[in-house]
């Protein structure tokens, strides 16, 4: 059963613009990256969303009908209440910068750092955005579609080590 | 003339006894990183008995092995730490590469996964398969053990000649470090 008539009226205020949908009993919305932190904190306080089960990212490079060229994904849900939320952000390319949801959720830290690491996507507030799966001196965003599905040189970028230098 | 020998005394070459010792009691070090050391332990274990071959003592030390058998795929933030075990480990060493991921990259040819360690350490062994049956690992095992039954000097030497030092495979479809501009 959708929550969608609970939840509009109080994310109405931040946006009024505000689109949202009903896709197979789920309920999602589209909130824009300036008004993503008081709508995350009144989801949080107001609405009782208070598990963010994932933050992940889609990139939609060369998709059909696509308006964005990343879409954000943020699975809250309200562990009181059994509801689930899907939070949508589309960022475009050279503003892909949100603010963290760290302070609202502290699980918000390794998945931020994740999207930030595979995608590029900055996470303002974050306390310590680094890569998290990668090096530090990978400079790429590998699950961007752009970037080559076998790299651009980085594994075949070491020492060889011979007999003699063991 | 000839000379009595006193029973139970039989007479080698020093290089021939310290292969014979060499190769009768190496001492795995399992890199073992993915689906491939599943089949590396079934092979320590009692079923396969790799103790049969004299080489049933897994150590997780470094310093305390002369065999890394590197099982499963290496990934580029694994290669330094593959590359570091290596140079820990004492001479005389031996490297068995296991299976096709360590082998080549396997069916993982993506940005982050080392298409073959033997691009970067020396292998002297490889055993095919995804993953290989503990029979063709110890086949690989008894292998080895000939091959150093056959080469093996008392100070090593065989480890210097021109075909054990030089690159396993060629680099050339490859950028090269140092050569080519790779992070952009
Ligand atoms: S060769 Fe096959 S079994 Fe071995 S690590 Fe690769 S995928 Fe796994």
């Amino acid at each position: 059963m959708s929550n969608l008539h609970r939840i509009l009226p109080e994310l109405q205020k931040f946006d009024p613009a505000l689109r949202s949908d009903e896709f197979r009993g789920q309920d999602r919305v589209w909130l824009s990256a300036s008004t993503l932190g008081l709508s995350m904190q009144c989801l949080r306080d107001r609405l009782g969303f208070d598990l963010l089960v994932d933050v992940t990212c889609v990139d939609y490079l060369n998709y059909r009908n696509a308006s964005d060229r990343f879409g954000l994904v943020y699975l809250l849900a309200n562990t009181q209440s059994s509801q689930r939320l899907t939070v949508r952000v589309g960022l475009n390319e050279p503003e892909l910068s949100v603010p963290s949801v760290v302070s609202l959720w502290a699980g918000a830290d390794w998945m931020e750092r994740e999207v930030w690491d595979m995608f590029g996507i900055r996470f303002e507030g974050h306390p310590d955005l680094r890569r998290i799966l990668l090096p530090e001196e990978f400079s790429a965003h590998p699950l961007r579609k752009d970037y080559p599905l076998q790299g651009c040189g980085e594994r075949h970028n070491f020492p060889v080590l011979t007999r003699s230098q063991a | 003339m000839a000379l009595e020998l006193p029973e139970n005394v039989i007479v080698t070459q020093l290089d021939s006894l310290a292969n014979w010792c060499r190769k009768n009691s190496l001492w795995p070090m399992p890199f073992a990183t993915a689906c491939c050391g599943i089949e590396l332990m079934a092979t320590g274990a009692s079923r396969h008995d790799l103790a049969r071959f004299g080489a049933e003592v897994f150590r997780f030390s470094p310093r305390q092995c002369d065999l890394m058998i590197v099982a499963g795929r290496v990934v580029m933030k694994m290669l330094p730490v593959l590359q570091r075990i290596w140079q820990q480990m004492h001479e005389p060493k031996w490297c068995i590469s296991m299976g096709a991921c360590a082998s080549t990259g396997g069916v993982f040819d993506t940005y982050s996964v080392v298409q073959g360690i033997d691009r970067f350490i020396p292998v002297d062994m490889y055993v095919p398969g995804c993953p290989p049956r503990p029979e063709q690992l110890i086949q690989g095992i008894i292998d080895l053990q000939d091959k150093i039954q056959r080469e093996g000097t008392l100070e090593g030497s065989e480890f210097n000649t021109r075909h054990r030092q030089e690159r396993k495979r060629a680099l050339v479809e490859l950028p090269i470090l140092g050569q080519t501009p790779i992070f952009r």
